[in-house]
């Protein structure tokens, strides 16, 4: 690798992404410095238990490493609690808690944060949930008989709330849109899919136009368009994440108007030379599902990241990073699986109906199978992940397994 | 053949973190496969031959659990 006169592999982005980068570099031959970066005061751990086990009393977070790991195997130096504020792409200078970081190569992992309700005045009670230090605060409140209410019925706010369920809480769950998940799933299987919440004694509602929060100093309800009120304890705001880029606005890295993230190339280069970018933070063409897309799962910010560091540190052998997605989601003991893409012109349920406990839906894109979805099949779902990458046709995808249930009229 | 390091590589299952993911299927499919109940199956056994090795350790390292490792056994 020719870098800056022995410069270092930089990553700035101390979660998943970033630990997969730095893993994968090593992994791939590069002996230089590497510095690992993060704004967090952790090192790094997994975030999905954070709406799942750990909100039970007495779990421990997952790290993803351990100090030794990090220190004797990887020999990465690891910078917590530092926070990137600027770029100069010219002088391959990244300037972190003040101070002037000069790269070789630079992969930036920043992720995303939670978008906040937009012009509500600040009231104890409502949180959001991304980071550990959020997920012990949000752990302390849920307790039996806590009446909360989750703004957002996104993969999160579903999750928190069959966490909240499970452990006696009242919860309530507020959408703006007609259905759940209507960009991930589409609005025939995001409404599909609702249903598990009132099944579990969890209401859903939605088209719920939020007027503002009741409360003087602690919140104490969410008033809705019309007047209702619904009782809170506690308010959960999970209505999506924006990428973590404001910190690159003057740098001249490409970013994207509609959200922010940071536009890559197919082998995750940024507009900038020597700068990269993976994980919840990055679009980029991805070839196998012809189309561009910015990712908010574990699998891609896994593979995304160790992709950007093995095109980071052999550019010249660089190649175009290429994934049908993939995502799993735990509610009520039951788990949501999702591969490609809810894109589509047609959505067709292959196996089981909307109130079986267990279903296939499949996603068709001209004559192509784009994306399938399944609740409680974990044996299918990996098979028509292969079918996505391989571009089977619809029909070749739809006589894969022949229908266990009856489809209901 | 002698190798500097006798001993045959076995894929080690954590029962106990293992929750049907299916990532480490969608890896290596001939090696690892979920079933209906979501439990995981070594399709080929836990011994991996020399020249699978790599895709099998691929498929170790990226569980989400954590559920899997591989071990050297004399």
């Amino acid at each position: 690798m020719t870098v800056v006169a022995n410069a270092p592999l930089v990553v700035i982005g101390a979660s998943l992404a970033g630990m997969r980068a730095v893993q994968a570099a090593r992994a791939s031959g590069y002996t230089g410095r590497i510095i690992l970066i993060g704004s967090e005061e952790h090192l790094p751990y997994d975030r999905p238990p954070l709406s799942k086990q750990f909100l039970l009393p007495d779990s421990q977070p997952d790290f993803l490493t351990v100090e030794e790991e990090l220190r004797d195997e990887l020999d990465v130096e690891v910078r917590l609690s530092s926070t990137a504020t600027s770029l100069d792409p010219q002088a391959h200078v990244v300037t972190v808690n003040g101070e002037l970081v000069t790269y070789g190569r630079l992969i930036i992992a920043t992720g995303a944060a939670p978008r906040a309700l937009p012009n509500f005045p600040t009231l104890r009670g409502v949180l959001t949930l991304r980071t550990l230090d959020d997920a012990k605060t949000l752990r302390e409140q849920i307790t039996p008989g806590k009446r909360i209410v989750v703004i957002g019925a996104g993969f999160i706010g579903s999750e928190i709330a069959s966490s909240a369920k499970s452990a006696g809480a009242e919860v309530v769950i507020l959408e703006a849109a007609s259905a759940p998940l209507m960009r991930a799933l589409g609005e025939v299987v995001g409404k599909v899919v609702s249903g598990l919440h009132a099944r579990n004694g969890v209401q859903l509602h939605v088209s719920a136009q939020i007027e503002g929060l009741e409360g003087e100093d602690v919140v104490t309800g969410v008033r809705l368009a019309g007047g209702t009120i619904i009782p809170a304890d506690i308010v959960v705001v999970g209505i999506g994440a924006a990428p973590a880029t404001s910190w690159l606005v003057r740098s001249g890295v490409e970013l994207s108007p509609l959200d922010g993230g940071i536009i890559c190339d197919a082998q995750l280069r940024t507009s900038v030379p020597d700068v990269y970018a993976a994980g919840d933070v990055a679009h980029w063409p991805n070839l196998v599902m012809d189309s561009t897309m910015r990712l908010e799962n574990w699998t891609n910010a896994a593979d995304q990241g160790r992709h950007a560091a093995q095109s980071a540190v052999s550019p010249e052998t660089a190649k175009p990073y290429s994934t049908v997605p993939y995502f799993w989601s735990d509610w009520y003991g039951q788990r949501l699986q999702v591969v490609g893409s809810a894109q589509c012109d047609e959505v067709v349920f292959v196996s089981g109906h909307e109130d079986s406990d267990r279903w296939v839906a499949l996603y068709r894109a001209g004559d192509r199978l784009i994306g399938a979805a399944t609740l409680n099949e974990p044996r299918r779902i990996m098979k028509y992940r292969r079918m996505i990458a391989e571009r089977v046709s619809w029909e070749e995808a739809n006589g894969l397994f022949p229908s266990i249930n009856p489809i209901a009229p | 053949m002698k190798t500097e390091q006798e001993g045959i590589i076995k894929i080690v299952v954590d029962r106990s973190r293992c929750t049907g993911i299916g990532i480490c299927e969608s890896i290596a499919e001939d090696y690892f496969e979920v079933g209906d109940d979501g439990a995981l199956t070594l399709i080929r056994g836990e011994a991996v031959p020399p020249e699978e090795l790599e895709r099998v350790r691929e498929a170790v390292q990226n569980c989400p659990a954590r559920a899997l490792s591989l071990k050297v056994e004399k």
